[in-house]
């Protein structure tokens, strides 16, 4: 069994799908940061079986919540304080995203005009669908 | 400050009264002569379309405004890599209001962003063209009277054409519509559009035949397989002529059904339909401008 030591200040990103982290410290642009990130793969879980954790000592206010609900809104996010965990973070589907996805239509705008942001709306929560704002191109976010 | 991108920006209270104000332009046509004096529309059409720019121009002109634009990308700045965000800032300081064709999708949105003026969408694309869709329904309500509990059948190509996507978006807002597709496999109407049907519980069917489902329309809405929405030419020929409307079909017709099509029309309805009292496709191209005139006075805010 591995250890990880305790995180002073950050957050904890756990019950993440196994295989997912690395994909996750992208979105979340974390090879940006001048922080100290741990990334485990393949914990052993009793609720998943095997799963992936992400620790990140950084400001809290660093982890850009809408990216993290869009790419999985399962993930548990403790926010973590003096060493202790201090809030759990309940994740949702953002109405709204930016520049995470980029639409793919080549008759959208955004196919011409390089500076445009890319910007996909939640059009059904359900079936978690999205689509371009400006062009209405579906995005299905089960098959990210 | 409105804009109009899409049919459903208007509520259905606010088309009533759009289209109310249409009527009263049909009937009164001076009374509203001079109620743009002074006001200018820009037509920044990046792509032909001699039909909607004329409508659009005719409406400001019968309103006593005038009109200033383009109408096409190559004599635009947009030839020497002009954005579309850049241009409806210059555009903003040169006129009171916007109609803007565009081939890419959304284009128009992200002019009203940027604009300081109204924006019109006149179409973007295989996207939406807001304004034919008023057009079609002030036509179908004028002359129909009512625009719930219709059956409407939509014909030809109902995958690329985007009068026929912002058409059923309107539509499907009122009680007791059915909607019949009519269209080769190849041009089969998008999932987004059946998916949004199936949530609201609107009844639809998707066939190839025309002739089998005509007994049952009130209204036929016919469409143009377009060139330009397609990659390669040779789908183009093979599907261009799947449809023909001629005098023969329409004896499968209601005797009070309507036929409508956004114009231009290739071959898809036979000129010998053209003297059928049921078709009204010349009809609805004068309805598009008495609704763009209300639409103008509406979004500049004027009242008469």
């Amino acid at each position: 069994m591995l250890n990880v030591g305790k995180i002073e200040e950050g957050f904890v990103l756990d019950h993440i799908q196994a295989g997912m982290a690395m994909s996750i410290y992208h979105h979340l642009q974390l090879d940006k940061l001048d922080c100290t990130v741990a990334i485990i793969k393949n914990a052993r879980s009793n609720k998943m079986e095997k799963k992936d954790i992400l620790k990140v000592e950084c400001d809290i206010d660093m982890l850009d919540l809408d990216v993290l609900g869009f790419i999985d809104h399962n993930i548990t996010v403790n926010v973590i304080k003096n060493g202790e965990i201090v809030e759990k973070k309940k994740l949702h589907l953002p109405k709204q995203i930016r520049n995470v996805i980029y639409c793919k239509n080549p008759r959208c705008i955004t196919s011409i005009e390089q500076e445009l942001p890319h910007v996909f709306v939640l059009a059904d929560p359900r079936k978690e669908i999205y689509r371009c704002k400006y062009c209405e191109e579906k995005f299905d976010r089960r098959n990210l | 400050m409105r804009h109009l991108m899409n049919p459903l920006d208007f509520s259905v209270e606010e088309l009533d009264r759009l289209f109310d104000l249409a009527n009263d332009i049909e009937n009164n046509m001076p009374k509203y002569a001079h109620a743009c004096a002074g006001k200018k529309l820009a037509t920044c059409f990046y792509e032909p379309s001699t039909r909607t720019r004329l409508s659009f121009e005719a409406a400001m002109l019968n309103l006593g405004g005038s009109v200033l634009g383009f109408s096409d990308a190559n004599s635009s700045s947009a030839a020497k890599g002009e954005s579309v965000s850049d241009t409806i800032r210059i555009i903003s300081c040169y006129a009171d209001i916007c109609a803007m064709r565009h081939p890419k999708e959304g284009a128009p949105m992200v002019a009203a962003e940027k604009s300081g003026i109204p924006v019109i969408n006149a179409g973007d694309g295989g996207h939406q063209h807001p304004t034919q869709t008023l057009t079609d329904l002030l036509t179908i309500r004028t002359l129909r009277g009512h625009l719930d509990h219709l059956t409407i059948g939509l014909c030809g190509d109902l995958k690329f054409g985007r009068t026929v996507h912002s058409l059923i978006n309107a539509l499907s807002r009122y009680e007791g519509m059915r909607f019949i597709f009519i269209s080769p496999d190849e041009l089969r109407i998008p999932d987004y559009i059946t998916e949004m049907l199936k949530e609201k519980d609107i009844p639809y069917e998707e066939v190839i035949s025309l002739e089998e489902k005509m007994p049952e329309l009130d209204i036929l809405y016919m469409t143009r397989v377009q060139k330009e929405r397609f990659f390669n030419e040779e789908d183009y020929i093979r599907l261009k002529d799947f449809y023909i409307l001629d005098k023969k079909k329409m004896r499968w017709a209601p005797a009070d059904m309507l036929v409508l099509h956004p114009l231009p029309r290739v071959n898809e309805i036979s000129v010998d339909v053209d003297d059928d009292p049921r078709a009204v496709y010349f009809k609805q191209a004068q309805y598009g401008v008495y609704v763009r005139m209300a639409l103008i006075l509406t979004l500049l805010n004027i009242q008469v």
